[in-house]
């Protein structure tokens, strides 16, 4: 039927006597991701709407979105899978999958970037400008009662 | 009468990283009965149809095993298509054939570098995953992901493989057959394998029928029947016999897988000269209602897939039906009167993939 | 999906036995068992595989949910693995199977974890 012989190995064991090893050097030699390779997510964030649908669709519930005035978008990237399903999903096209995955570390963090002209100081300055307003406003009506009555 | 005694094997034994419990019914030093019992890594995945949406589902789908990952998303999406009556097009056929492929050659010789280690031949076993990590290298470069892909989609797939890779590939595989058939030759030329694969764990024609088994471990008994001639995706449309054995023992199946992996690498070129151009994906509205059933060939042998739906965005129910767990029965028969060395073996040679079996 | 013949029948409980024998006379193999629960209703699935044509048959047996239903375990041995975990995950009442695990075969905590909350006894 087929033959059977001693020593069926000896190409493999004279190539590993004479040649470099396969395995590369890592962490000292770093590493090269070919193009398409997956990692994190990045988002473009001039272009974000905060319509939230990346959030309802993420598997692991890594996304959080937070609407105006705060306009936030953060992520988690230890619990991200990179599957990629958010990129696909956003009317925008504003998140990108780019090479290189979260290193890890002793805690979990949350990733944040705010829409411009959005977060926490645009919220105090929206609420002096309303309440100013009104002061003016209330003065106002108050002089015209004052002349009415004269 | 010799006496009987009881050994444990397992969780944790020498020849799978993966947990499976064995108790083993010795007379001597010949296994006499074996009693299985799995249920170590069981993680629910099919409960979960009630919470993620069909679309966010094939996500789970494919992770549901780390060797076998794309035939399950490839599954679940046909699944699901055939439902909603969803018509994908031909490139995208192509494309699924030629990933599944990659996928098969890279299964078979996991399984052959384990086997080695099995009978502790361990260069061998570097050998044979040398040759994985270049199949793996050009699998991450087409889809991004080394074991699990995210790359099938309900309606199409989601990346496309321009000219630069697509001769890549074919460069990449034809040195790749080169170092294969020396492989080959060692595992089934060899006097010190033959000695460990001859005559071992021999399961006739009418057991393996009789037992319910799939897949190359059906294959090598005789049994001719492989789930690709039913034409799903574009196989249909691929010229390509199943690969029979005779013997039915690990030698008979040793010859088969490997034979196999040359089978796919001839697939692969058929599939990549063979492609149209066009889109790579339709795109699906609506919710699935009504059932269906699919079955593909794994690797490791016929998966079923069966998906109940009412109309609503949460499926019904969702069935994986993996070959190791049609395989478990024909792994104990061939367990019974055979020495008690030869077990690790013999567990090895069904190509167990134990988190499939348990989802 | 091009040339596979697909075929669902629907019977009752008392048939299934007889149904079964039938199948294993012709020289079928038991492909796949599996259980589903819908409205208060047990949809169990039997198919079974031909190997020379590639058709490919379902007994679909449509119960209440305390029913008892006999295995068939008798005639394919095999099939007591698919059956204990009916029983296990959704509380089939199945008796007389082969090799029974009394629901240790996957040891999960909770008892029929794929019932919704709301169906489930209490002990």
């Amino acid at each position: 039927m087929s033959k059977s012989r001693i020593m069926a190995f000896t190409w493999a064991t004279m190539k590993n006597l004479f040649s470099k090893p396969v395995t590369k050097n890592y962490p000292a030699q770093p590493i090269q991701y070919p193009e398409g390779a997956r990692g994190h997510i990045e988002i473009d964030i001039d272009e974000c709407i905060s319509c939230g649908l990346c959030e309802r669709n993420c598997p692991p519930g890594a996304l959080k979105v937070e609407k105006p005035p705060k306009g936030t978008w953060s992520i988690n990237r230890f619990d991200c899978i990179a599957c990629g399903y958010c990129v696909s999903n956003c009317p925008k096209s504003c998140l990108h999958m780019v090479t290189g995955y979260q290193e890890p570390m002793d805690e979990k963090f949350d990733y944040s970037e705010t829409r411009p002209h959005m977060g926490e100081e645009w919220v105090k300055a929206q609420a002096e400008k309303v309440a100013k307003a009104k002061a003016i406003a209330a003065q106002k009506a108050a002089e015209k009662a004052a002349t009415e009555t004269k | 009468m010799a006496k009987r005694s009881v050994v444990p094997f397992g969780p944790q034994h020498p020849v799978l990283p993966e947990p499976i419990h064995l108790d083993l019914v010795l007379e001597d030093e010949t296994v006499v009965d074996v009693v299985p019992s799995i249920g170590f890594i069981h993680r629910g995945l099919e409960g979960l149809v009630s919470k993620k949406d069909y679309k966010e589902y094939l996500y789970i789908a494919e992770r549901t095993c780390g060797i076998c990952s794309f035939g399950h998303g490839n599954g679940y999406s046909l699944a699901i298509e055939k439902v909603m009556g969803v018509e994908v097009p031909d490139r995208a056929k192509y494309l699924r054939v030629v990933w599944a492929e990659m996928n098969r050659i890279h299964s078979h010789l996991l399984w052959a570098g384990l086997m080695a280690d099995a009978f502790g031949f361990e260069n061998l076993f570097y050998q044979c995953w040398r040759i994985r990590e270049k199949i793996l290298d050009m699998v991450e470069l087409t889809t991004g992901g080394r074991l699990i892909n995210s790359v099938d989609t309900i309606g199409g797939v989601l990346r496309d493989i321009n000219e630069d890779q697509a001769k890549l590939i074919l460069n990449n595989i034809r040195d790749i057959e080169t170092e294969l058939k020396a492989i080959r030759d060692t595992f089934l030329e060899d006097y010190s394998v033959q000695t460990r694969t001859r005559g071992v764990g021999v399961l006739t024609k009418q057991q393996a029928h009789d037992l319910g088994c799939c897949g190359p471990l059906a294959r090598a008994s005789g049994i001719n029947y492989d789930m690709r001639v039913l034409g799903y995706d574009a196989y249909g449309m691929l010229d390509f016999e199943p690969i029979i054995g005779t013997d039915g023992d690990n030698y008979s199946r040793c010859k088969c897988r490997l034979d196999e992996a040359f089978q796919s690498i001839d697939l692969i070129r058929q599939a990549l000269t063979k492609m149209p151009a066009g889109e790579i994906a339709v795109p699906v509205k609506g919710n699935p209602d009504g059932e269906s059933f699919i079955r593909i060939e794994q690797p490791r042998g016929e998966a079923v897939y069966h998906v109940e739906a009412s109309g609503d965005k949460f499926l019904d129910r969702f069935r994986v039906r993996t070959p190791t767990f049609a395989n478990l029965a024909g792994m104990c028969e061939t367990m019974k009167g055979a020495q008690y060395a030869d077990i690790p073996l013999l567990v090895v040679t069904i190509d167990p993939c134990i988190s499939c079996t348990e989802r | 999906m091009a040339d596979e013949k697909n075929i669902l029948t629907v019977i009752d409980k008392e048939q299934l036995l007889e149904s079964v024998m039938v199948m294993k006379t012709r020289g079928l193999r038991l492909s796949q068992a599996c259980a589903s629960y819908k409205d208060g209703k047990y949809n169990l699935s039997y198919s079974f595989a031909e190997d020379d044509n590639y058709r490919y048959e379902t007994l679909r047996v449509v119960i209440d949910k305390d029913d008892m239903i006999p295995s068939i375990s008798g005639f394919y041995p095999y099939a007591d693995f698919y059956e204990n975990e009916m029983k296990e995950l959704f509380g089939v009442r199945i008796q007389m199977i082969k090799n029974d695990y009394h629901n240790k075969l996957y040891r999960i905590a909770v008892e029929t974890p794929f019932l919704p909350k709301d169906e489930k006894e209490e002990d």
